[in-house]
């Protein structure tokens, strides 16, 4: 059974349409890249699938997300349990205003773990998960502000990690970084991949390819395509698949 | 023939404006301050801080004991309901909601009143219509909604400036609205917000229209909530009003300009940590 099922799911912005009958499977333990043009639909699928399109004015939406066959919009869902379970790393890196130990403690303590030894492993461990472990393990009373770009958006994902969710959402982590910064991230998503379900949109199809098992190919608010990422790459079924991958637009 | 040219070109002369400008701004802040304190510091003697209040001895400690009381039961009444006011119309309230658009446009109206409007209101309803008569009390209510307009526009300023994505961090983390804004959102704001408390205090230091009639002008100091007294400012107004205290109305104005200028400054270095803060 798939990790995350999407069934007939549409999603409004008042009365814009920007998601059109989304249906996906997602495996466990599978990087799935979401791709396409600006304004298809990619990211607010994404923060649809841990409700973060719930603090969205006039965001409505309809059909069904499946989180080990539960429906994450049913009623009696908790939404912050759900974030738990489902954590988030975003596009611009945005540490708290603390230091590098209470950002990644912020998660577990919100929790309510606050056994100062536990709290001590599980920075450690989220910290060594996103490697970054090395370059701050000396300095962690240090502002998380005070770090570079690169370093700062792998304090978010360590952060996430903190919460030990079991899918990882990534909406354009390397967005802001410079290259060395986001070669390091990538190969970071690649060892993530062994504890964690990652979904990651990304503008740069490069990217996906390098990282991802699956991809899925968005336009207008429709996915046109959803396969195995080295056959959607090579042997795109769909006319529109192919002009975009090969930069005919978009 | 050329120097002619460039004493009236025109950059020449918009620098020459500037400067004249700078000029006649500090040179009227520091012939006010200079004159009250050539006035005032002489007449400073210890008999104008006695525990009493007497004709001869004209002093002004209950009068900043008195200020001393109502600026804290002013705080008290209005920290909170500002603050919180701020926090609903930002963190709570949705967008284009009518009841927000009312609290809003109350605020402005509010903050563009003239003071002695609040002292006529004051006097009508806190001193004759509840009966409280000139006292701390009605001073404090009065006060209180008198600042508490700046309380509420310093609060939602300071928390608009806290950037989105770090709610957005907290609530991707599975926290709540309380502890995003406790842990995350609240301590980013907070120079912004002690600072907009910090000029209420100095509004409520400075103010004589609006507490004239319900605070009172007693010369002693106030002995409860229901007992009338007098402010620094009022003490002052009172002084130089009455014809024969002028040279100690200028000694109660040094210092009561060392009491301003220190809070103006206490405000001007928090909100500079603020701006580095971000």
């Amino acid at each position: 059974m798939s990790k995350l099922s999407i069934r007939n799911f549409n999603l409004y912005y008042d009365d814009f349409h920007a998601l059109k009958d989304i249906n996906m499977e997602i495996g466990e333990k599978e990087i799935t890249a979401f791709i396409g043009p600006s304004g298809c639909g990619k990211s607010s699928l994404l923060k649809s699938l841990n409700r973060m399109n719930d603090l969205v004015e006039g965001c409505s939406i309809n059909g069904e997300v499946l989180l080990d066959g539960k429906n994450i919009y049913d009623k009696d869902v908790d939404v912050n349990t759900l974030r738990k379970r489902i954590g988030m790393v975003f596009q611009k890196p945005n540490p708290f205003p603390m230091s590098i130990y209470d950002n990644i403690a912020y998660g577990p303590r919100t929790h309510n773990i606050n056994n100062k030894a536990r709290l001590d492993e599980i920075v450690e461990k989220s910290l060594r998960g996103a490697a970054i472990w090395d370059e701050v393990k000396d300095d962690l009373k240090k502002n998380a502000l005070r770090l570079s770009g690169g370093q700062q958006q792998r304090i978010c994902i360590a952060r996430a990690l903190a919460v030990e969710p079991e899918i990882l959402l990534m909406d354009e982590p390397t967005s802001a970084l410079d290259p060395i910064s986001t070669s390091k991230i990538e190969s970071l998503v690649q060892e993530l991949k062994d504890k964690y379900t990652i979904i990651i949109v990304t503008h740069n199809m490069q990217q996906a390819t390098r990282v991802s098992d699956k991809t899925a190919f968005f336009l207008s608010g429709e996915v046109i395509e959803f396969n195995d990422t080295d056959t959607l790459f090579s042997i795109p079924k769909d006319k529109r698949t192919e002009d975009y991958i090969t930069g005919r637009f978009g | 023939m050329s120097s002619l040219r460039r004493i009236f070109s025109f950059d020449h002369i918009i620098r020459s404006l500037i400067k004249l400008s700078a000029l006649i701004t500090f040179g009227a802040l520091f012939f006010i301050v200079g004159y009250i304190f050539i006035r005032g510091i002489p007449h400073l003697t210890l008999d104008m801080f006695a525990l009493e209040y007497t004709t001869e001895n004209v002093s002004m400690l209950p009068a900043i004991i008195t200020t001393l009381m109502l600026v804290a039961l002013t705080l008290v009444i209005a920290t909170p309901i500002g603050v919180f006011t701020g926090f609903y119309l930002v963190e709570y309230a949705k967008k284009g909601n009518k009841f927000v658009d009312l609290i809003r446009i109350t605020t402005e109206t509010l903050s563009g009143i003239p003071s002695i409007v609040y002292g006529l209101f004051g006097m009508l309803f806190f001193v004759y219509r509840l009966g409280f008569s000139y006292s701390l009390l009605a001073g404090t209510l009065t006060a209180a909604i008198m600042v508490l307009p700046l309380i509420i526009r310093s609060t939602e300023e300071a928390l608009m400036a806290v950037d989105d994505s770090l709610r957005e961090a907290s609530f991707g983390l599975g926290a709540g609205k309380l502890r995003t804004i406790f842990r995350v959102v609240l301590p980013v704001a907070m120079p912004g917000i002690l600072s907009g408390v910090i000029l209420s205090i100095g509004r409520v230091v400075g103010e004589t229209a609006a507490l004239m009639y319900t605070l009172g002008t007693a010369a002693k100091m106030t002995d409860g909530l229901f007992s009338s007294g007098r402010t620094l400012s009022l003490h002052m107004f009172v002084l130089s009003n009455e014809g024969l205290y002028v040279n100690e109305a200028y000694a109660v104005g040094v210092v009561l300009l060392l009491i301003v200028l220190a809070i103006n400054g206490l405000s001007t270095y928090l909100s500079n940590k603020l701006r580095k803060g971000e």
